[in-house]
């Protein structure tokens, strides 16, 4: 056997014993022994909009709809101006005015509240919360009336629309589930991977080490959550936002 | 205009969510008039009666068009039934739609069934006659009169079911608290009374139509009566509407700017046929044609007054439902809603959806006689 040959079966070897490692993880899952949080860190966000590529692309997101997207506040004397072009997929433009007091970016995603209102608006209980934490939807089951989308404070649910990739989500609700189909797997959200500077970040409280990890940047950095005041327990950690933003 | 969540260019409840709770505020407005003749003996009203019956009844029978077809899985729609999910608002929407299907169908056949039996004797549609009889066709004075007590009593329950079930579509809307447009406690009460308002509007024209059609000689003390209630509630509601505008600019809440751009801007026109010309000019005309002695001064005044609270009403139900999507979430823009001709939720199935319960009227209205015999 040739030296490429040789690297290339074990590579296959080594995948494919990693891809059962990870198959036997999400069969032997418990959802009850994890539990999990996210944090953007604003301070860290550089708009580059690579989470908003990788979410569209791991999860089959359609043009003009988004999981996740990347919105930028400009602070100018008396006036805040906030704009998301195309979710932030291709990043920013650049600011050219010396008027501006200051700008960041402020990555967006389902906030998988503790208390949901679009899990409590759903008539037929498609959109339901796990015991880990997450807010997921059946699209199996979902009727596809929008009570949900109309529902979120957050802007972060939008009907599936027919042209999209995905057959059995079509005209029904969908959202960010966290990867759920990755996290359960021992993976990180295709987000949280590709961002270059850590500034999202998600941590699982049913692993000791992680749980630590969020207890020290909670005790170390001011903690903001979105619309604190429509009392849906967000899930999401924001680090470095002004309460202009909503 | 503005920054809006990037999910929120599509605007998910478009005009058939519009069209729903304008026909089930007629249910309403149709069915207290019913109540007030049988149940509170304003007796001026019998020669609506039937009609607010039939109305009642071909409305509730075409709410459920637009709420499915505006669906993006209608063939699932029957799951809100078999499994609703009991934290929803929506999912008791089947229930009630149900029950008082039941319950206006029981007090029709009730009201009926003397008149049905005679028209079986006469054998003009004799089996379907036979079936709403249910196979009982004694009309003795004592089983007429046990007929009429029950259907009396039917509809003493009838009357907080439908009032319900109109406060209850405000409630859909008003309960949704990531909205503060629609995030108030007055939305099932300004829903309810001016789906009430657009009820009478719509007897009192249909009463004119009906009137004209048979060449029958309209009843005068009956329009009175019908434009008295219509300018009392249509009072009450534009008050009401008022009031909750008030509300939102005196609090000076979060939101409060963006919605006072809708409405002095965004949807002006729409405010506009709403408060003014649905509401405040048929106020000032209903209450002057109160004072004329001619009756086809009378009736061009309530034709066009009827014609104008229906448009009012409508744009009503336009502004809430519309104009609450037209906000965004992050209060900082607006949204756009361009209404397509074709497809699931065009202007031909806003049509459609318009036109099945005045079909359904005409369907009954040609098995269930508006005169007694």
């Amino acid at each position: 056997m040739k030296r490429r040959g040789f690297l290339a079966a074990i590579l296959g070897v080594a995948g494919s014993l990693t891809g059962i490692k990870l198959e036997v993880r999400a069969l032997t899952y418990n959802w009850s022994e994890h539990s999990y949080f996210f944090v953007v860190d604003v301070t860290e966000c550089i708009g580059c909009g690579r989470c908003v590529v990788a979410c569209k692309v791991e999860n089959d997101v359609p043009e003009h709809f988004f999981r996740t997207w990347v919105e930028r506040y400009i602070w100018y004397e008396g006036e805040i101006k906030v704009d998301s072009p195309e979710g932030g997929f291709y990043g920013f433009p650049e600011i050219d005015d010396e008027d501006v007091m200051k700008s960041y970016f402020v990555p967006k995603l389902c906030n998988q509240c503790e208390n949901p209102p679009c899990v409590q608006v759903c008539p037929v209980g498609a959109t339901y919360r796990t015991p880990d934490g997450v807010v997921l939807v059946d699209e199996e089951y979902c009727i596809g009336c929008r009570y949900c989308i109309q529902a979120c404070p957050y802007g972060a649910r939008y009907l599936y629309p027919l042209n999209g990739k995905v057959e059995s989500r079509r005209n029904t609700a969908d959202k960010c589930t966290f990867c759920y189909h990755r996290i359960t797997k021992n993976s990180k959200p295709a987000c949280v991977e590709v961002c270059p500077t850590r500034a999202r970040r998600i941590f699982d409280m049913g692993d000791e080490k992680q749980k630590e990890e969020l207890f020290k940047i909670i005790e170390n950095s001011s903690i903001r959550v979105l619309k604190p005041e429509q009392g849906t327990k967000p899930r999401v950690f924001y680090i470095g936002i002004d309460s202009e933003v909503r | 205009m503005g920054y809006i969540y990037p999910n929120e260019f599509e605007v998910g409840w478009g005009i058939l969510i519009v069209i729903y709770p304008f026909i089930s505020g007629i249910i309403a407005g149709a069915f207290l008039i019913a109540s007030l003749y049988r149940l509170f003996n304003v007796v001026s009203l019998k020669p609506v009666f039937r009609l607010s019956l039939l109305v009642s009844l071909a409305f509730l029978l075409s709410t459920n068009f637009p709420l499915t077809t505006h669906l993006g899985h209608p063939e699932r729609a029957f799951e809100i039934i078999v499994t609703p999910h009991t934290s929803s608002a929506m999912a008791v929407f089947g229930y009630e739609s149900l029950y008082l299907l039941v319950i206006l169908t029981l007090i029709l056949l009730y009201e009926y069934r003397k008149q049905l039996v005679s028209l079986i004797e006469n054998g003009a549609r004799s089996v379907i006659y036979k079936v709403l009889t249910l196979g009982d066709y004694d009309v003795s004075e004592k089983a007429v009169e046990s007929d009429r007590k029950i259907g009396y009593y039917i509809m003493w329950i009838a009357l907080p079911s439908v009032i319900f079930l109109h406060g209850y579509v405000g409630f859909i809307f008003g309960s949704v608290k990531a909205n503060p447009w629609w995030n108030t406690a007055l939305m099932p009460l300004i829903f309810l009374i001016s789906g009430i308002v657009s009820g009478i509007a719509l007897i009192l024209l249909l009463y004119f139509i009906v009137s004209k059609v048979r060449n029958e000689v309209v009843d005068n003390s009956c329009v009175e009566s019908l434009s008295s209630f219509l300018l009392l509630f249509l009072t009450i509601g534009i008050s009401l509407e008022l009031l909750e505008i008030a509300h939102f600019m005196y609090l000076q809440e979060e939101g409060v700017e963006i919605i006072s751009e809708l409405i002095t801007q965004k949807l002006f026109a729409s405010f506009a046929l709403q408060l003014g010309v649905g509401g405040l000019l048929p106020i000032v005309i209903l209450f002057c044609g109160k004072f004329s002695r001619s009756t086809d001064i009378k009736k061009a005044v309530y034709t066009l007054s009827s014609l104008l609270v229906l448009i009012g009403v409508f744009s009503m139900r336009w502004n809430v439902i519309i104009g609450g999507q037209l906000i965004s979430k992050s209060l900082r823009g607006f949204a756009d809603y361009h209404i397509q001709i074709f497809g699931q939720e065009g202007l031909i199935t806003a049509i459609t959806a318009l036109a099945i319960p005045f079909f359904i009227l005409w369907v009954l209205a040609k098995i269930f006689p508006l005169k007694e015999a």
